[in-house]
């Protein structure tokens, strides 16, 4: 009964939600409603699981003397910084030091990890596809066309470079956007019916 | 200028340093920044979702409104918690399956009607050849048929249905090389927005000392 009854659950929940599609009456679509807005108290609630998730794994690593402990002291003080700044000074509105650390800690932070991505995607890139096949090389071609022409020096190479790559986004690019696009959705589709009537149980987790 | 965001501005430089130290190699700042950055984005995202979800969806419902119903949800988040006890897992299974009902309930028709019908639709395009823009059209519909063939392993990859896969890859790779070129094009952007904001700091400190 604690497998069977979670797949019940988990195909009632299904089937009732995907009425609401079919079923546009005002009083209908409030109780949907309703319903979405206790899926979102469950992930307020269950990212608290992810919080205490990461002090398990790091106060483990602290009291074990590992590598780089020191730095999950950071990790873990950061984190209880944070949320003491949010509830015991004054919130999370502008003007507030909640805010002013978001803007000059962890937006700084943040953007400069992904800048970095740049130098290392370009190496990367040139690792993975350098051109042995016909498909890599329409992938690198593309990829080094759609650059050029979207900076400057593209349009002083050749006036149309622009127009060029236009082309390439509005065509070829588009065509083989959208058969992703669909593929991918029939996948979850098939996936979500496999959920949906008790054939994937693999988020249940083990005995 | 006043001193306070002199200060941020330096806390914020120092950590950008950090970070961009990594392209030296992996050393003590960029681990501390490292490490600070996901305590920093946890706590963030913690308070966010204390402010935004349990405060207005439960605390207030319940204590102002007296609608108790919002406990429910809340009953259901605290048995996730039970996650961590092999004895009581069990019982996560049950918030867990409500949530997965209602994302799969809401992902279904919405895959299908927007990822699916909508781009099939907006594929028919009338096919053409009084000017190239009915070529294209045409390029366009071959190239998601030929895409979906690729997707398709019901049938061997071979024959006319091999041709059209192998016409369906290379319209897939045109594709993937776009979005390649267009993400590395964004983490340019940031690159420069970082180096952008170090002149800024730069230009602050020395007008903030020497006035220049």
């Amino acid at each position: 009964m604690r497998r069977e009854i979670p797949i019940a659950i988990c195909f009632l929940a299904g089937i009732f939600y995907t009425l609401e599609l079919f079923i546009p009456h005002r009083q209908v679509l409030s109780i949907f409603e309703t319903v979405r807005q206790w899926a979102q108290i469950l992930i307020a609630f269950a990212y608290v699981l992810a919080i205490a998730n990461i002090l398990r794994v790091n106060f483990h690593a602290i009291q074990k003397n590992q590598r780089d402990w020191p730095y999950k002291v950071v990790l873990i003080v950061s984190l209880f910084f944070m949320i003491t700044l949010g509830i015991f000074f004054g919130g999370i509105g502008e003007g507030t030091i909640f805010d002013w650390v978001y803007y000059h800690a962890q937006y700084p932070l943040q953007s400069t990890m992904f800048a970095l991505l740049a130098f290392f995607i370009a190496s990367a890139a040139f690792r993975a596809f350098r051109i042995r096949t016909l498909e890599a090389a329409l992938l690198a071609v593309t990829a080094v066309l759609v650059m050029i022409g979207r900076v400057p020096v593209g349009e002083e190479l050749w006036n149309n470079f622009p127009d060029f790559t236009e082309w390439i986004m509005n065509v070829p690019q588009l065509a083989g956007k959208r058969a992703i696009m669909i593929g991918a959705a029939l996948g979850a589709i098939s996936t979500a019916l496999k959920v949906l009537t008790g054939l994937e149980r693999t988020y249940l987790g083990g005995e | 200028m006043d001193l306070g965001t002199i200060i941020w501005n330096t806390i914020a430089l120092f950590l950008t340093v950090c970070i961009f130290s990594f392209l030296y190699k992996d050393n003590p700042f960029y681990k501390f920044a490292e490490h600070l950055v996901v305590g920093v984005s946890a706590g963030y995202f913690a308070i966010i979702l204390f402010y935004n979800g349990f405060v207005p969806k439960v605390w207030i419902p319940v204590t102002t409104r007296g609608e108790w119903w919002y406990l429910l949800p809340a009953i259901l988040g605290v048995m996730t918690w039970t996650r961590f006890s092999k004895k009581w897992a069990w019982i996560s299974r049950f918030s867990i399956a409500f949530y997965m009902g209602i994302a799969v309930g809401v992902a279904l028709p919405l895959e299908m009607q927007q990822r699916v019908v909508k781009q099939l639709h907006a594929t028919m395009l009338p096919v053409h050849f009084m000017d190239i823009q009915g070529f294209w059209n045409l390029l366009i519909i071959l190239g998601v048929l030929c895409g979906l063939v690729y997707f398709f392993f019901s049938v061997e990859h071979k024959g006319a249905v091999g041709g059209a896969a192998r016409l369906g890859i290379w319209i897939l790779m045109i594709g993937f090389g776009a979005g390649f070129g267009l993400t590395v094009m964004g983490r340019i952007s940031l690159l420069a927005d970082r180096i952008q904001f170090m002149r800024e700091w730069y230009l602050m400190v020395t007008q903030a000392l020497w006035g220049a």
